[in-house]
């Protein structure tokens, strides 16, 4: 087989920083090459500069056998190179042909100016038939799935006559099966000779779906393997740079805690005014982790905004340890004993622009000892943010630095640290690992069960499978605003969770 | 401890670097449109500098053009430390006039001990009051403060002019023809002038009122960095959305901080009248301090220390120019000056999103390889 890719030497210096470092990649034609490794560990960068994104320091790029400068994205596809990047990049309200043909659109009549739908429609039909990619091509995207949207991007990369595939991060959004499915549409590809290219972090897809596997750590590569050749635990350790220990050590869980979040029949909308929450019913009880285990999009978000205070409810109610807080304000809900570690770390976790110690006081900045008759305490303040640092291992030069200097694990230990020391009875961790690295997931699975073994209730949202059989005591599964069934964590199978997750009835 | 305090003031330098570097391209530039008008930038500069620090006299009449513009810098950039451009300072500032004004007819046999501080208050009540407008609209209903405040800018112009005309007037307090101007504050509640304390600042009438705008000035710095009001506010203002996450209500802190701008930029308008003035003159158009206010805020880069600076440079350009052109040089220079300042500092705003997004980059990878 012939290499349709070859990168030689590769390195790509950002001011202060080193990304790539002399990195060499092939790529076989009709092969399925994985590119592994952490957050951070320049992956995405290596192949944003194969399309075009970025431009290497140093090294040159072969397509075909042939010395190719790719100055910008429009070079990279017409040499046939398609990206499917990880937030996907479509009009929602346009139809499916639509954003196919988005920049190369087919034109007919007088002077080419009235736009050729039919042609194209016809086209999106036949390639979508050829390589099995079943979508509708009138459907708007807002109507369809997240997994019909990820079909539409790797159709429009097809559309453009696209050999080499770049797919970032592909299974990040989807449903076990959709994986599943994602993993023979590429099969049927490589089949049709095209080579694809998959960045990801997760060890059980490499294994899955990948010809070869290269490793990628701290801008070097470290192996290419085959996969054949090769196992999860080896993967791991070379993408980490030690022995890790993916199972969550953890005693069996008291089942007769005092119920501490009582959630009944919870109501809220979107902010589009739909529906997101139809009626939502659940306990948490002291000493538990209860995972709320789905899909992104079904309703995780809003459940979490209403438990917070950040969301008003349009019906149903929940209490904490008896006391009803369904109208209450955020303010009020911290007050009684609640820790929000939330998903979305930049948005609503810190304020990059303050300091670490301003970010420390959060949410407590009006108690005793950070402030009182509202003046603030700076000696107070800092101390207490060079206790949650040293505790929580932040890696960062002082407390006195911005938010935003330090990395995405970092930030969100300090995050989780905040948290903790509010010593709530309730902690709602929305997606507490999402984009952080292995040692920053050990480190945070690890707190969160020392949290669930001194008897606090947690409440874990998580769209990561792995994650929640990992720490559940119980599961249940959320779909489409509902809760669709509650299981043990020791009894929960991922095929059964995600039946579940795709609204089908697990039982049947 | 030491080490703190030196990582402190290089925080500080590197703060003032840019603005400081801008200042002086700004007048690099501004050579070189003196030369264009066949004039000497060495000369022009000098009478610039020498009418508006030659002596202590001079230096008094830049005080005084500084005055209000230190109000009126504190006001935008209270503001837009919580996330809100506050055009409307102009308004403000003519709500505060007319209160100032109307407090100094009512209660003009009150005692000069007394008096000012009262026209005071009352002027920054009247700017807090035309501010809340804005503020609530903006925190219940979500309406842009900007679009809003602009109106109010008019609205509130000609309110003053009608009410200047009408009630005000002396003709009708007082008797006699009608005038183009409102009642005279009474003695006892003008401010005093300096060169009652300081002969040496001779015919220039600055008075207390720059005192009061430095004290203010430190006032709100504490706010703003030592109380939990400032904490919130500048919360709201950097991440609305981790704020609320906080239990930070976004609604109340908009309104206060509105509210404070409002409070400031009226304050401006009744030391004006107090202090300068003493009465207030139907007008065409805005008095432009509202919007010079702007110009301050942002050089001073929102920082009530770094507004004091700002606000004293715009007193040397605005009283220099006059000499300046006494001397032949077309005062438009300094507005280019003060244009370019601008343009500079703004453009630092934009230019430095490239840097940042790289130096994000960097720093996180820097992060990861320690672990």
């Amino acid at each position: 087989m012939t290499n349709v890719v070859e990168m030689k030497n590769i390195t790509k210096v950002f001011p202060g920083v080193v990304a790539n470092d002399q990195v060499n990649f092939e790529l076989k034609k009709g092969e399925i090459h994985v590119l592994l490794g952490e957050n951070g560990a320049g992956k995405t960068t290596l192949m944003n500069i194969l399309y075009g994104l970025y431009e290497q320091t140093d090294g040159d790029i072969f397509i075909k056998g042939q010395l190719q400068k790719i100055k910008d994205p429009s070079v990279a596809i017409s040499l046939g190179i398609g990206m499917v990047h990880q937030h996907f990049m479509l009009v929602e309200p346009f139809t499916v042909t639509e954003n196919i043909i988005l920049g190369s659109e087919t034109h007919k009549g007088f002077a080419n100016s009235v736009l050729d739908l039919e042609t194209a429609n016809k086209k999106v039909k036949e390639i979508s038939e050829l390589y099995g990619l079943a979508v509708d091509p009138s459907a708007k995207i807002q109507d369809i799935s997240v997994g019909m949207q990820q079909r539409v991007e790797i159709l429009k990369t097809l559309y453009r006559g696209a050999e080499i595939l770049i797919l970032d991060e592909p299974t990040a959004v989807l449903t076990p099966q959709e994986i599943d499915e994602l993993g023979e549409i590429l099969k049927k590809l490589v089949e049709q000779d095209k080579s694809i290219i998959l960045i990801t972090h997760k060890l059980k897809e490499v294994m899955a779906m990948s010809d070869r596997v290269t490793v990628i750590r701290r801008g070097k590569v470290i192996e290419t393997l085959d996969k054949n050749n090769t196992n999860i635990d080896e993967l791991a350790e070379l993408m980490v740079g030690r022995k890790v220990n993916l199972k969550v050590d953890k005693k069996t869980h008291e089942k007769d805690g005092d119920v501490v979040l009582k959630v009944e029949g919870l109501m809220a909308e979107d902010n589009r005014g739909s529906h997101a929450l139809k009626g939502v019913d659940f306990e948490v009880k002291s000493g538990e982790i209860f995972a709320i285990a789905g899909v992104d999009g079904n309703g995780q978000g809003q459940l979490v905004e209403v438990l917070t205070g950040l969301r008003k409810s349009t019906g149903g109610s929940f209490s904490i340890k008896g006391v009803d807080l369904s109208h209450a304000t955020t303010k009020e809900i911290l007050k009684n004993s609640v820790a929000h570690i939330p998903e979305d770390r930049h948005k609503r976790g810190l304020v990059l622009q303050h300091s670490l110690a301003e970010n420390g006081i959060l949410g407590n900045h009006l108690d005793e000892p950070f402030s009182k008759n509202g003046l603030l305490d700076e000696n107070e303040i800092h101390a207490y943010s060079k206790k949650l640092i040293d505790e929580y291992d932040v890696r960062t030069p002082s407390e006195r630095v911005q938010a935003n200097a330090l990395s995405g694990g970092n930030q969100q230990k300090f995050i989780v640290a905040r948290e903790i020391n509010r010593h709530p009875e309730l902690i709602i961790a929305s997606q507490p690992t999402r984009g952080v690295d292995v040692g920053a997931i050990e480190f945070i699975h690890r707190k969160l069960v020392e949290q669930r073994d001194q008897g606090k209730a947690i409440l874990l949202v998580s769209l990561e499978l792995d994650e929640v059989m990992a720490l559940a005591d119980r599961i249940a599964v959320i779909y489409d605003g509902k809760i669709v069934g509650v299981v043990e964590g020791s009894e929960a199978n991922e095929r059964e969770l995600g039946i579940m997750m795709a609204g089908g009835n697990a039982k049947a | 401890m030491q080490s703190q305090k030196e990582s402190k003031i290089k925080v500080a330098i590197d703060s003032i670097k840019f603005p400081l570097l801008a200042i002086v391209f700004a007048f690099i530039i501004g050579a070189f449109f003196i030369i264009w008008t066949g004039n000497n930038p060495i000369m022009a500069y000098g009478e610039l500098f020498s009418g508006s620090i030659g002596n202590i006299s001079r230096f008094g009449e830049t005080l005084l053009k500084a005055t209000p513009l230190i109000f009126t810098g504190l006001a935008v950039g209270f503001g837009y430390r919580c996330g809100l451009f506050n055009i409307g300072v102009e308004g403000q500032y003519i709500f505060g006039t007319i209160f100032a004004v109307s407090g100094g007819w009512v209660f003009r046999d009150m005692p000069g001990f007394i008096l000012p501080g009262i026209l005071l208050v009352l002027g920054a009540i009247g700017g807090a009051i035309w501010a809340f407008i804005p503020g609530i609209l903006k925190a219940k209903r979500g309406v842009n403060e900007v679009i809003i405040s602009i109106m109010l800018n008019y609205t509130a112009l000609y309110i003053a002019n009608y009410i200047v005309r009408s009630v005000l007037n002396p003709s009708i307090l007082l008797g006699g023809d009608k005038k183009a101007y409102s009642v005279m504050i009474p003695d006892q509640g003008r401010l005093t002038a300096l060169t009652e304390f300081i002969p040496s600042f001779g015919y220039s009438s600055v008075n207390t009122g720059i005192v009061i705008a430095i004290i203010m000035a430190l006032i709100i710095w504490f706010i703003l960095f030592k109380t939990t009001l400032g904490y919130e506010v500048r919360s709201v203002g950097f991440n609305p959305y981790a704020s609320e996450y906080g239990g930070i209500s976004i609604a109340k802190n908009i309104t206060l901080a509105m509210v404070i701008s409002g409070a400031l930029a009226g304050l401006a308008g009744a030391v004006t009248v107090i202090g300068l003035t003493f009465k207030v003159d139907m007008a065409s158009g805005m008095p432009g301090y509202g919007f010079d206010g702007i110009a301050v805020a942002l050089v001073g880069k929102n920082h009530p220390i770094g507004i004091l600076a700002s606000a004293l440079l715009f007193g040397i350009l605005k009283n220099g120019e006059r000499k300046m052109q006494i001397a032949g040089i077309p005062k438009e220079v300094v507005g280019i000056i003060q244009s370019i300042i601008i343009i500079f500092i703004a453009a630092e705003a934009i230019g430095s999103y490239l840097p940042d997004i790289k130096k994000k980059f960097s720093k996180k990878s820097k992060e990861e390889v320690q672990v």
